[in-house]
């Protein structure tokens, strides 16, 4: 996915504050720095970062810390509202004109995508619309770009309109139209020729073609690769053509694709699709809220947060949750566990949603029969026995009544027994971390063993002053 | 420094770098206007100076990495050689940077091309990156030295790219090979170094399809493209060329990084430059893979070409500045 990069970073950054109790100015301003630092090198525009990190932080000390949530999990909340925020609240769709020919216009610099993205579009509608489409081949410089849309045009039987290389494309743009409505076609795309957003000639060319088309939609067509320039060729098309919406291509590589953030951001474009391949059916809608969780990696955890607070009784988790770090968690307490992770749905799932361990799963299979089992060997325990763990694991004899009983084997009982005491190192490993008795870049090598080999990197870092 | 400020002062490369900045002027003002300001305002070093340097390294697309490695370097320089007037740094901030980029070493952006035998430079990159149009940039300047170049249509995939290369050498007078839609590329490299053979080329450029270095059977394609270059003329591809869009962000380095393991990168191509963007990233491939810059293209037209020049580059990026 192509935002592995960046949740990575920011689940680096965030790990350090999920799992502490409470929150300080100087966690807040460590996790900004972490923050600012992977949306610099995720291509966010400087200036969205910016501002990105300033409101988050502002919110972040603002806000009140609830009960019975993870301050941590709040911030990451913050953090994924102002994502949402920034990339549109929700997918807006393209404006057609039904009564009669929807034009659409594909403009961008040389090399976005235009011509395969004008194929893609034309099959999406045609499937997603019902409607007929016309290619229309406006680039006349790129040598062979009217052999490329026509090939596309074949590959899909789309028909493409096309008069050679010498005409003005405003003239073939006015007899596209023409044509495709003496011919019975009611979507018109318009596969322009690329170019640069300071070339004044050939950007007054794009404004000529708009008056001839009058498009419901031109599109800027952006590769996902760009990084701080796609702010200024976004605003340059913008300025002249008053763009209704963008495409990000290429989407389907390793790029981080902060462009993504910065477009919307800055010059209020919506993103409307997204180029996922070089197959012509490889076009996806885009999806704001998906995409922001998708950058964030760990965009589920606030789904994980949302069903947690639906579902559990606080208090009851707080009692949980000091059960664990104090080590005296027994049986009892892991049975009590399963069923509210039970209660908000699949195991898979949930793990799922848990930062970190999406990755930690991946190839592990989680079964949730694995659940049931447990329940039957704990069940086939003593009262006794399940209060005091030592009983069990200390017995054989106890071990083997206890498979028996619940019609499972000695070794599945012997690894629950091995998967508690694990647990119980772990939470009181994490209790002993309250910031309180210990610094805070102590508690992160505990708990991550982040190498140390980073450390001269960070202490760089530092200075900067995003 | 006097060795340096002989080079960097000198009036042709001041000149060179105006082709640099073509375009630059409209954000030039938005960009650069807190550092023109802090430099005019004063005569001295204050700190504010280094964060708007940062600033602008940042907004050229550099590697964060190398930004905060060479803005410290810098202040340490200062504090050192006990710089105090921003004069003296506008000089060390070049002569710094042209370290950087060289290194101890000698970099040369001349392509390993020698008489006497079949020279192959292979060209890869991302889509749409610009290899299509950089191999007739290419072409032509080797046609007008007097060398027989053929061009090699070994994008067999994206639609019209065939015709696209064909269309361009007939333009500049190579010799064109190709075979259908859909062949093997490497067949096509095969055939076409036999057809050198037979022809005495002096130069086959190759051209390759587009592919995000993520796609691990695109990959595998262009490890056996150049497998078989290998086999066919031993020590080829003498030069393989990584084309890089000067828009690309930080993405810039995953590609240089992984198209590098397939098949040994000897240089980059900055194509677009003429652009707003400033491709800084390929400092920081240089810098982390030691990948020097061999050409820029500065525009759509043949001749819009140029053998990089880092001290021109750095120029550009600060003009009106300095």
């Amino acid at each position: 996915m192509a935002f592995d990069n960046l949740s990575d970073r920011l689940q680096m950054s965030l790990r350090r504050v999920t799992g502490k109790g409470r929150l300080t100015e100087n966690d807040i301003e460590e996790m900004m720095r972490e923050v600012r630092l992977s949306l610099l090198e995720a291509d966010v525009n400087f200036k969205v970062v910016k501002s990105f990190t300033k409101e988050v932080k502002e919110q972040a000390m603002g806000e009140r810390i609830l009960k019975g949530l993870n301050p941590g999990q709040q911030v990451v909340k913050i953090v994924h509202e102002q994502l949402k925020k920034i990339m549109g609240d929700k997918a807006e769709p393209l404006t057609l004109n039904l009564m009669g020919v929807t034009s659409i216009m594909m403009v961008g610099l040389q090399g976005a995508g235009k011509t395969t993205t004008a194929g893609k579009l034309a099959m999406h509608l045609r499937k997603s619309n019902n409607l007929k489409p016309l290619l229309v081949a406006l680039d006349i410089y790129r040598p062979a770009a009217i052999e490329q849309l026509k090939t596309i045009g074949e590959q899909l039987s789309i028909p493409v309109f096309e008069l050679g290389i010498l005409q003005k494309p405003q003239s073939i743009a006015k007899k596209a139209l023409e044509y495709a409505k003496e011919n019975g076609f009611n979507l018109i795309i318009a596969d322009t020729a690329g170019r640069l957003h300071i070339d004044e000639n050939m950007m007054n060319e794009l404004v000529d073609i708009k008056e001839v088309l009058s498009p419901q939609e031109i599109l800027l067509t952006l590769d996902a690769m760009t990084g701080q320039d796609a702010v200024n060729v976004a605003s340059n098309f913008n300025e002249t053509l008053n763009i209704t919406g963008a495409i990000l291509t290429k989407l389907d590589g390793d790029t981080r694709g902060g462009a993504a953030l910065s477009l919307r951001e800055i010059t209020n474009i919506p993103i409307k699709f997204m180029g996922m391949g070089e197959k012509l059916d490889q076009l996806e809608v885009f999806h704001p809220e998906r995409m922001a969780s998708r950058i964030l990696g760990m965009g589920d955890v606030l789904t994980l947060v949302d069903k947690v607070t639906e579902n559990l009784d606080e208090d009851d988790m707080m009692g949980m949750m000091e059960k664990m770090m104090s080590g005296k968690f027994n049986y009892n307490d892991f049975i009590k566990q399963l069923r509210m992770i039970k209660k908000m749905g699949s195991l898979g799932g949930v793990m799922k949603m848990i930062p970190g361990m999406g990755k930690a799963m991946k190839g592990a299979n989680v079964d949730d029969k694995q659940l049931v089992y447990v329940e039957a060997i704990i069940g086939s325990m003593t009262k006794k026995e399940r209060k005091n763990t030592k009983l069990i694991a200390q017995s054989s004899s106890r071990r083997r009544r206890v498979a028996s009983g619940s019609g499972r084997s000695v070794s599945e009982v012997n690894r629950l027994i091995q998967s508690l005491d694990q647990q119980k190192s772990m939470m009181k490993k994490m209790g002993s971390m309250d910031p309180s008795k210990m610094n805070s870049a102590s508690a992160m090598k505990a708990m991550s063993g982040t190498p140390t080999k980073k450390k001269g990197k960070g202490k760089n870092k530092k200075r900067f002053r995003y | 420094m006097g060795f340096f400020n002989n080079l960097f002062s000198s009036k042709e490369k001041r000149k060179n770098a105006q082709k640099y900045k073509i375009g630059m002027s409209k954000t030039r003002n938005n960009v650069f206007g807190n550092l023109k300001t802090l430099l005019d305002s004063s005569s001295l070093i204050v700190d504010e100076l280094f964060d708007e340097l940062e600033e602008i390294f940042i907004m050229a697309d550099i590697g964060v990495d190398t930004v905060v490695k060479f803005v410290d370097h810098l202040r340490e320089k200062v504090r050192v050689d006990n710089i105090t007037s921003t004069n003296d740094l506008k000089e060390l901030i070049v002569e710094e940077m042209f370290k950087l980029y060289v290194k101890e070493d000698i970099v040369s952006s001349n392509l390993d091309i020698v008489d006497g035998r079949i020279n192959i430079v292979l060209f890869v990159g991302v889509n749409g990156a610009g290899k299509t149009t950089t191999i007739s940039k290419v072409a032509h300047e080797y046609i007008k030295k007097n060398k027989k170049v053929l061009m090699v249509a070994g994008d067999t995939f994206r639609a019209g790219a065939i015709e696209q290369l064909k269309i361009w050498s007939n333009r500049v007078g190579a010799d064109f090979y190709a075979k259908a839609e859909g062949s093997d590329p490497s067949s096509v490299m095969f055939d076409a170094i036999n057809y050198a053979k037979e022809n005495s080329i002096d130069i086959i450029l190759c051209d390759t399809a587009g592919r995000l270095q993520n796609k691990i059977n695109l990959m595998k394609e262009l490890e056996k493209i150049n497998k078989v270059i290998g086999r066919e003329i031993e020590g080829a591809p003498h030069e393989t060329l990584l084309v890089v869009d000067a828009t690309t962000g930080q993405n810039g380095l995953s590609q240089a990084k992984i198209f590098n393991e397939v098949t040994k990168i000897t240089g980059i191509v900055l194509t677009k430059l003429d652009g707003t963007a400033k491709g800084g990233i390929v400092l920081a491939i240089k810098d982390e893979l030691d990948i020097p810059i061999k050409y820029v293209g500065l525009g759509e037209k043949i001749d819009d070409l140029e053998h990089f020049d880092i001290e021109e580059y750095i120029y550009g990026m600060f003009l009106g500045i300095f």
